[in-house]
């Protein structure tokens, strides 16, 4: 049976502002329909993967590759195929949920039918029905933060990439949140890389990464990670931080 | 869905809509924008261009026939200063997308990174299309009255001069880091550009107070873009501005495409942005 493509696939990827190296020889891949969580403290280099991903950096050396597509070679189809929900808040605030999902629909090509059809179903699915026609402003960072899933599944990624997307919100927004991504996995079978620095946000059953300073630190499932110990203890043995620093 | 169909000249000409339709959305919303856009060239027109009528007479130059009054002059520099300030409009926009964030929403489209830029820009021209041609409108009643068909023939005209000064926006744009550092634009772009055109007074007075000013205002762009108007208005074509306009929208137009390609730009040099 021939092996199924990686959703996404990072083969040593380095990355340098200047003379700060963000990134280093970094490698990592996430199956379709898988959960992988990319973990690491505030600097680790998570956000500069994301954007080397998604192409607002280039990558200059190694290889990202989104379902076979060559991100630097041919960006159109990788980026067709991947949605993403970046750290910082990326609505139009003066919109409303419907207008936001309308823009982002046609900056992917979606006909009009296509995205009245989408709209309604995703925006029922991360439960904002009743704040459709809502501004952004007004809704709280929780139903915001559904929102910007809800848009980044517009156009039916198989992929879907979030940088910190429960940091700043309420432990029940959190949960939500988590929770509407973990069904995506198992039911639209839609490959997740979750980026993060709190570890209860990962089962021990989840593909992750440990990154830290730029560099990948382990690779497994976080059981095999923690070793039969605790994944936040083998966290800070891996990288020789504090409690404090790892953010526990 | 499939992508591959997405990724045509349907899906491009869906994405143009959807910059064109958020540009709009983002106009209407901001109502003093609209009239800021109206008020600062009517300020010019009614209390600047009347006080000047006294002092300054405007000899026959072209295309006008005959002698004519300083409001009449002024009024194709004012047009061409609407789309400067629109360009610069459009170019803090782009900063403030930036920095909150909502930039990444356009980059991250699987569209190439020329098109969206240029799909930006039509949708900024489109606006000032509007505050332009209203502008017009309330200079008609004042008493600038070109010829009817020139209100039609100015039109491929605003949109090149504003497809010029929007570019220039966009590589305005790729070079500022941030919001705060907006206001040299005004003090080292717009008033320069501006003030050394030959929006305010024809270039062969500009000649007897210096030559060098003469020379500096002959090679401003802005100075083309209000020319190139001024003959449309007045159904005539200023050959030499087309070329300059033309030549110069695409040269910014290139530059800004390029600082804003993550493999070869700016943007992608400078560390992260949120």
């Amino acid at each position: 049976m021939p092996v199924p493509e990686p959703a996404l696939s990072v083969r040593g990827v380095s990355h340098a502002f200047g003379r700060v190296q963000a990134l280093d020889n970094v490698s990592l891949s996430v199956a379709p329909g898988s959960f992988t969580a990319l973990l690491g403290v505030n600097g680790a280099g998570k956000t500069t993967l994301f954007s080397l991903i998604t192409r607002l950096y280039d990558n200059v050396s190694g290889e990202i590759r989104v379902f076979g597509h060559d991100v630097r070679r041919r960006p159109g189809p990788a980026l067709a195929a991947l949605g993403v929900v970046f750290q910082s808040r990326a609505l139009d605030r003066d919109l409303t949920v419907r207008q936001n999902l309308a823009y982002h629909a046609a900056l992917h090509g979606l006909t009009r039918a296509q995205t009245w059809a989408r709209t309604e179903g995703l925006v029922d699915r991360v439960g904002l029905t009743e704040q459709i026609d809502t501004p952004v402003s007004a809704l709280s960072g929780g139903q915001a933060r559904r929102a910007e899933i809800a848009r980044a599944l517009l156009h039916a990624p198989h992929l879907l990439l979030l940088d910190e997307a429960t940091v700043g919100l309420d432990v029940r927004s959190r949960r939500e949140v988590l929770g509407t991504v973990r069904e995506l996995v198992a039911e639209e079978n839609v490959g997740v890389l979750w980026a993060t620095h709190l570890f209860d946000e990962i089962a021990p059953e989840d593909d992750a990464v440990v990154l830290h300073r730029g560099r990948v630190l382990a690779t497994g499932t976080a059981r095999d990670i923690a070793r039969g110990g605790d994944l936040a203890s083998a966290f800070l043995d891996m990288t020789g931080l504090e409690p404090a620093e790892g953010r526990l | 869905m499939n992508p591959e169909r997405r990724l045509g000249w349907r899906g491009r000409m869906r994405a143009l809509e959807g910059i064109v339709w958020r540009e709009g959305l983002r106009f209407l919303r901001q109502r003093e924008r609209f009239l800021s856009a109206l008020v600062r060239p009517l300020v010019w027109l009614f209390i600047f261009a009347a006080g000047f009528r006294a002092v300054l007479g405007i000899s026959i130059t072209p295309p006008y026939e005959t002698y004519v009054l300083y409001e009449v002059y002024v009024t194709p520099g004012l047009c061409a200063m609407i789309q400067l300030f629109n360009g610069m409009q459009s170019s803090l926009s782009m900063v403030y997308d930036r920095e909150t964030g909502a930039m990444r929403t356009l980059l991250v489209s699987p569209f190439p990174r020329w098109f969206l830029l240029s799909a930006k820009l039509a949708a900024g021209v489109a606006v000032s299309l509007l505050q332009v041609y209203a502008f017009l409108a309330i200079a008609w009643f004042w008493g600038v009255e070109p010829p009817p068909w020139g209100y039609v023939a100015a039109l491929p005209a605003l949109v090149l001069s504003g497809l010029m000064l929007g570019a220039l926006g966009l590589l305005i744009s790729s070079t500022i880091r941030q919001l705060e550092n907006f206001a040299g634009v005004m003090n080292f772009v717009i008033f320069p550009m501006f003030f050394a055109s030959s929006a305010l007074y024809p270039l062969w007075r500009m000649a007897e107070a210096s030559p060098l000013l003469h020379d500096i205002c002959a090679l401003n762009p802005f100075t083309h873009a209000v020319e190139l108007i001024r003959f449309a208005l007045y159904l005539e074509v200023n050959w030499l501005s087309l070329a300059v306009v033309l030549g110069c929208g695409l040269a910014f137009l290139a530059a800004a495409i390029y600082a804003y390609d993550p493999s070869k730009g700016m943007i992608g040099r400078r560390g992260p942005t949120r």
